[in-house]
């Protein structure tokens, strides 16, 4: 119901994919992959729906497909050493991801809305206005990645030292 | 901090609370603007024992992160240790024997008595009363006896495992259970006669720090505060997990929105707790506690898996990203007091100050779950 309900009313929000997800598999219902700039406006949607916030996060995508590419690369070395004529394309630049989970209290209905954003300058407009539970949260994935949330009323470090410049979570954090 | 422009007109004052003070149960700092006895801004000051639990996560393989689960939340260990092993079990494809899945019921609403026996002690503390914190901790004591028969632990628990539990119970513990739960019947309707049903107490609860339902959403909030704030809400029920679709309880719910509400919704949970544990304790089928088939090294598929759990304050959820390999790639760890706590800025606006701290009681705080 809800999840059909949600389906249709994120439509109106420009997203770049909407995934129904396996549940029992995964957790989640609703994965929702959207550009920064249309971020609020599909947090808006939610919020209409009466969907409350359950937590922000961020993931370091760095090294997230190295462990399985290494070794996937040397079989087609090997099974195909011809066609290395042409050169490989450049690597994509490394990106960040930031995770917004959103559950419902009347029916089970879990959403996730993802932003991708270049790891150089990871930037991201602030849902605070939209949920103020959402401050908080925003806060510790500044502290944790050094995401900057613009707009975000007080960026100041939630849980690291307040002089802290370090972002103990990025991949490449060497202690 | 004082970085807020204070208008002099208002004849503010700033007062720092804790973050050493036995009304902020743990290492919590508030910083607070006052106009006399009235809080005009409070800001809580968080992190005074942060320890990076999700990094942690992050440089050990699945199976060690186990004793990290059990030192988030100190009062409700078990909890934590279940929310992890559904998370895992999820993404791995672990089967529980159902017999490992009572076990798990019955040792976690054992913890969550434990729990509110021990906040019961500590909010009437909070509001002046010493006298019946050692009566709760007289009845948690017997609990941590039996918890530890059988987990070795008497507060950070690592008793679970990926598709089961590590320890079998035995006919003492069961016993002991049946006759624990017989002594807390009898107990509870004397906290009702000295503690609820008094007259300083009810002035002091009643139509003072109201959250509505609305705030607990924009923030967040779940467990006894949502429940107190007139929503049903349960993960127990709404999220139905392990065995707990097979036991008849019901989920108590105030709709007063005050502090009075959230303390008669964790009282009757309690007795809601000793029907499930009867229950389980009746039920409690024979077999293996450990599935046959369970891969050694745990190896969940790549991407992403949630799970949830309603702990003693709230839903406690985790956010795993595996790479595929035996490490885990993120461990986001979803606390709920977290967001208790994230609305108590807010609310407290306005309030007294010996309000406010009742208010704070009433949310049920644990710090080191809060900083992780």
């Amino acid at each position: 119901m809800i999840l059909e309900r949600i389906q249709n009313a994120i439509a109106s929000v420009e997203t770049i994919a909407v995934t129904a997800t396996d549940y029992p598999a995964k957790g989640y219902h609703l994965d929702i992959l959207v550009e920064p700039e249309q971020l609020v406006a599909a947090v808006e949607v939610l919020d209409k729906e009466g969907f409350f916030i359950e937590a922000i996060t961020g993931v370091d995508l760095l090294s997230f497909d190295k462990a399985r590419k290494k070794p996937v690369s040397k079989k087609t070395d090997d099974q195909a050493p011809a066609e290395e004529e042409t050169p490989p394309p450049p690597p994509p630049p490394p990106q960040m991801e930031v995770v917004y989970d959103f559950n419902h209290m009347e029916e089970l209905c879990r959403v996730t809305v993802r932003v991708r954003l270049l790891r150089q300058t990871p930037e991201v407009p602030t849902i605070s206005g939209v949920y103020p539970g959402a401050d908080w949260h925003e806060r510790e994935t500044h502290d944790f990645f050094g995401i900057k949330f613009t707009g975000h009323p007080y960026l100041v470090p939630l849980l690291l030292p307040e002089d802290a410049d370090f972002h103990p979570l990025l991949k490449d954090f060497k202690a | 901090m004082s970085t807020t422009v204070i208008d002099h007109t208002l004849e503010t004052f700033e007062l720092n609370l804790g973050p050493q003070h036995p009304a902020t149960h743990g290492v919590l700092r508030v910083v607070l603007t006052m106009d006399g006895e009235y809080i005009v801004k409070a800001v809580p000051v968080l992190g005074y024992i942060h320890r990076m639990h999700e990094k942690m996560g992050e440089t050990r393989t699945w199976a060690q992160f186990w004793p990290n689960t059990g030192r988030l939340d100190y009062l409700g260990a078990l909890s934590y240790n279940h929310g992890y092993a559904l998370t895992v079990e999820r993404a791995a494809g672990i089967e529980v024997p159902e017999r490992a899945e009572y076990l798990r019921v019955i040792t976690v609403e054992m913890n969550r008595l434990a729990s509110h026996l021990l906040w019961f002690g500590a909010f009437v503390l909070d509001l002046g009363g010493f006298t019946p914190l050692l009566y709760a901790f007289d009845d948690r004591e017997i609990i941590l006896d039996l918890l530890e028969s059988v987990t070795g632990a008497r507060l950070t628990f690592c008793y679970f495992r990926f598709g089961g539990v590590y320890n079998d119970v035995d006919d003492s513990f069961l016993t002991g259970c049946i006759e624990f739960i017989k002594r807390l019947r009898s107990r509870i309707p004397m906290y009702h006669d000295l503690v609820t049903k008094n007259i300083i107490l009810r002035k002091r609860l009643e139509g003072i720090g109201i959250l509505s339902a609305e705030m607990c959403r924009k923030y967040g909030a779940t467990g006894p505060v949502l429940r107190g704030s007139g929503v049903n809400f349960d993960v127990r029920k709404h999220e139905p997990y392990s065995v707990y679709p097979e036991f008849d309880f019901d989920i108590p719910v105030y709709p007063e929105c005050d502090s009075m509400a959230r303390y008669m919704v964790r009282m009757d949970e309690m007795e809601q707790s000793m029907r499930i544990i009867e229950q389980a304790i009746a039920k409690l089928p024979d077999g293996p506690i450990m599935p046959k088939k369970k891969p050694k090294l745990i190896k969940p598929e790549k991407g992403d898996y949630y799970g949830n759990v309603e702990a003693a304050r709230g839903s406690f959820g985790m956010r795993v990203v595996s790479d595929g390999t035996n490490t885990p790639y993120r461990m986001k760890l979803r606390s709920p007091t977290f967001s208790n706590l994230s609305l108590f800025g807010e609310a407290a606006e306005g309030m007294i100050l010996a309000d406010a701290l009742a208010l704070m009681g009433s949310l049920d705080l644990v710090i080191p779950e809060i900083d992780r």
